[in-house]
């Protein structure tokens, strides 16, 4: 166990702060390392909760305000848990002219969420976003690490079943 | 790499291994099979190809004499997957895992091309096996994209062999910093992320400004919505970036250089990660770099999703950590940039041009493009055209040439209604104006800009009212909210455009659009404000009779606005 100062619940959570130290570590007392820190420690913990926030800020010697400050003005960064599988559905030029509003349609229709929400199971996450440069696929999403491009409505709830 | 000798001896072998790719049959390769590794290939899962293919060489004992190799993109996105065979170069496109077995038993193992893979031009049954005789590729001059189909982007070996690190070489050994700056200069290359300022004078400033050290910035945070152009350079010829800076730290006295990437391109990332870590143990990036004594190395940083961190100053700052926010001009980078100190930020289009600038001379780069835009442009070509991808051409080529004769047209025979450059800083080339040159001043006076390099085609089913309406969403959502021009205006704007939308514009609302947009032109803070209002202007410019149909009529010509009774 590592003295890390809170009350932690359990040896999981004790093993995360550990791991973020160690991220943290890399830059301490470096304001500079604050948005690469944040990088690495949202993929540790998955979002940017308070606790993280507090630790960052201590490590590389900034004030709370300007890590939340960062978390906020930065779209990549979330203070609420993601999905299991995130859908980042491309609203790109190319991909707007071409259909964006209906495939977001046929998802919402499909999961009932909108961009910005979490299905209650915690299986997908929606969002849409500014292109992700697969304008030759137009219209595409990306769910975790998938390109689907060259969408149709229709297709959307065969795609989405292979996400469990 | 100690010495240019030394390089030359490593190219001359490379080259006599690899120039099958140029055509010429030699050692023990029959084939070289080059697939697209670009991102749009990818998606449509290429490297599934790759293992077929491998998979059905090595059962019939071929993997000696046909070598695979993944590329970066090699532009025609629309056919894709899509590879080239070399000695001969045959086209096939629309490739699929199953086709493999088929390619390795007609092709590589006998000698004749598939037929029913080959590309045929529109509306022809013709089919043209060569890509060189293609009018997608044969229109197009490639000087940023010169490796994209011949090289492996893993392998420096590949980069060498085409001339790679040769400029470094050149200038390392050979020149002086000043003449360095004086032929970039004299080539009269300007600034491929939009705004065209001449890359020469940069340096200049940079270099004659006190302050130490110096740094120099890569700016690969390619944020306008439609643009893959530097994305695919970084995916498939990332040395060519290294080179770029490198030149670039000795000629302004710099040894220290950052690639600022955003984090929705992995596979960019990855690929220049790999390539640096390659140049290092080369030689080319560390210390002494070909025994001259220049030190210089590169780290990577990654963004966080935020648009306005393209704006130069916004960039910078978020290098230090801290919110991307723009600071006020001047001072300028050159003379108080990351960290304060002195500072040459170039786009990564930018940078892939310096190599072959310094390798064949000002006056050769001068040759290519029109009096006062010099060079060559790479477009991202999307939207209603029939061969959405990457395309590079001289400056002074037409609109009508990239998206008739490049681009193949409008699909199912729509109506052209216009093309948009400059994503959400730029505006809309109408039919009227196809043949307008493509270059900085004659798109700047037509009120689009040349921008990064994004092109959308739209067709008689777009509504210019609600392209207007997504560009100002766009900047609304992207504004960092630090002056109050940008952040209020630009929403003001936007509620405007969203009532015209919906059917319940007034009169008075296109006279109320244009004098708030001029106000945010004049008195926004940054390039982002300053330009945000430019999609709006652009499009009552061109299609005022739109707007008031709208207005007047609640119709929308192209049916895409819903419109919706007034809220009481």
């Amino acid at each position: 166990m590592v003295a890390c100062g809170c009350k932690c619940e359990t040896t999981e959570q004790a093993q995360l702060i550990e791991q973020l130290d160690r991220i943290i570590d890399e830059y301490r007392g470096q304001p500079r390392g604050l948005i690469q820190v944040l990088h690495k420690a949202q993929e540790l913990v998955g979002y940017c909760p308070k606790w993280v926030q507090v630790r960052v800020a201590e490590g590389l010697g900034v004030s709370l305000q300007e890590v939340y400050g960062v978390v906020t003005f930065y779209a990549l960064f979330s203070l609420i848990p993601k999905g299991r599988h995130k859908i980042s559905v491309c609203a790109g030029t190319a991909c707007y002219v071409k259909g964006t509003k209906m495939v977001v349609k046929a998802i919402r229709q499909h999961l009932g969420i909108k961009p910005g929400q979490t299905t209650e199971d915690s299986r997908f996450s929606l969002e849409t976003v500014r292109c992700i440069g697969a304008c030759g696929l137009a219209p595409a999403m990306i769910i975790g690490k998938d390109v689907h491009g060259r969408l149709e409505p229709e297709q959307i709830p065969e795609i989405l079943e292979q996400y469990q | 790499m100690k010495s240019l000798a030394q390089l030359e001896q490593l190219k001359k072998e490379m080259r006599e291994v690899l120039k099958i790719r140029d055509g010429v049959a030699s050692g023990p390769w029959n084939y070289h099979v080059m697939v697209c590794g670009g991102a749009g290939c990818i998606s449509s899962n290429c490297r599934d190809i790759v293992t077929a293919l491998k998979a059905e060489l090595a059962a019939k004992g071929l993997e000696k004499e046909v070598k695979v190799v993944l590329t970066g993109c090699m532009g025609p996105c629309d056919m894709g997957p899509v590879m080239i065979v070399y000695p001969e170069g045959t086209f096939y496109r629309r490739v699929k895992p199953k086709d493999a077995a088929t390619i390795v038993e007609e092709h590589l193992a006998n000698g004749t091309p598939v037929r029913r893979l080959l590309y045929r031009a529109p509306g022809s049954t013709e089919p043209i096996p060569k890509y060189s005789d293609i009018d997608f590729f044969k229109k197009q001059h490639k000087v940023v994209l010169r490796n994209m189909l011949y090289i492996d982007p893993l392998l420096i070996e590949d980069y060498i062999s085409r001339d790679g690190y040769g400029a470094l070489g050149k200038a390392l050994t050979q020149m002086k910093p000043e003449e360095v700056i004086a032929t970039v200069k004299a080539a009269g290359l300007r600034g491929r992320g939009g705004a065209g300022f001449p890359s020469g004078m940069k340096w200049e400033f940079t270099a004659k400004a006190t302050g130490s050290p110096k740094y120099v910035v890569c700016n690969a945070d390619e944020g306008d919505p439609g643009a893959f152009m530097d994305r695919s350079v970084l995916e498939g010829d990332p040395h060519s970036i290294i080179e770029g800076m490198t030149i670039c730290g000795y000629a302004i006295g710099a040894e220290r250089g950052y690639v600022y990437i955003r984090a929705e391109y992995p596979l960019a990332i990855e690929r220049l990660e790999a390539a640096i870590a390659r140049a290092r143990e080369f030689g080319f990036l560390g210390q002494d770099i070909f025994g001259t004594g220049f030190n210089f190395d590169i780290e990577i940083r990654i963004g966080a999703g935020a648009f306005v961190c393209g704006e130069e100053t916004a960039l910078l700052t978020s290098i230090e950590g801290r919110r991307g926010e723009p600071r006020p001009r001047p001072p300028f980078p050159a003379n108080a940039g990351l960290f304060g100190k002195p500072t040459v930020i170039n786009n990564v289009e930018t940078w892939a041009n310096i190599a072959p600038i310094i390798l064949n001379g000002s006056e050769w780069f001068a040759s290519i493009g029109t009096e006062k835009s010099k060079g060559t442009k790479v477009f991202a070509l999307a939207g209603r055209v029939n061969n959405t991808g990457l395309v590079e051409v001289p400056m002074g080529t037409t609109v009508r040439e990239i998206v008739f004769d490049i681009g193949g047209g409008i699909p199912r025979k729509k109506a052209f209604k216009a093309v948009q450059t400059g994503g959400p800083s730029g505006g809309c080339i109408p039919a009227e104006h196809l043949d307008v040159p493509v270059d900085y001043d004659s798109l700047g006076q037509l009120g689009a800009i040349m921008g990064s390099g994004g092109m959308i085609v739209m067709d008689e089913d777009t509504c210019m009212v609600d392209i207007a309406k997504f560009f100002l969403d766009f900047v609304v959502d992207e504004s960092c909210g630090k002056c109050s021009p940008c952040r209020i205006g630009t929403k003001r704007a936007l509620e405007t455009l969203e009532r015209i939308a919906n059917g319940n514009g007034k009169e008075g609302d296109i006279e109320l659009l244009l004098e708030l947009c001029s106000t945010i032109k004049q008195t926004a803070l940054c390039g982002l404000g300053q330009t945000a209002p430019n999609p709006v202007l652009s499009t009552i410019r061109y299609f005022r009779h739109e707007y008031e149909d709208h207005i007047k009529e609640h119709k929308c010509q192209a049916s895409v606005c819903e419109f919706k009774a007034a809220e009481e």
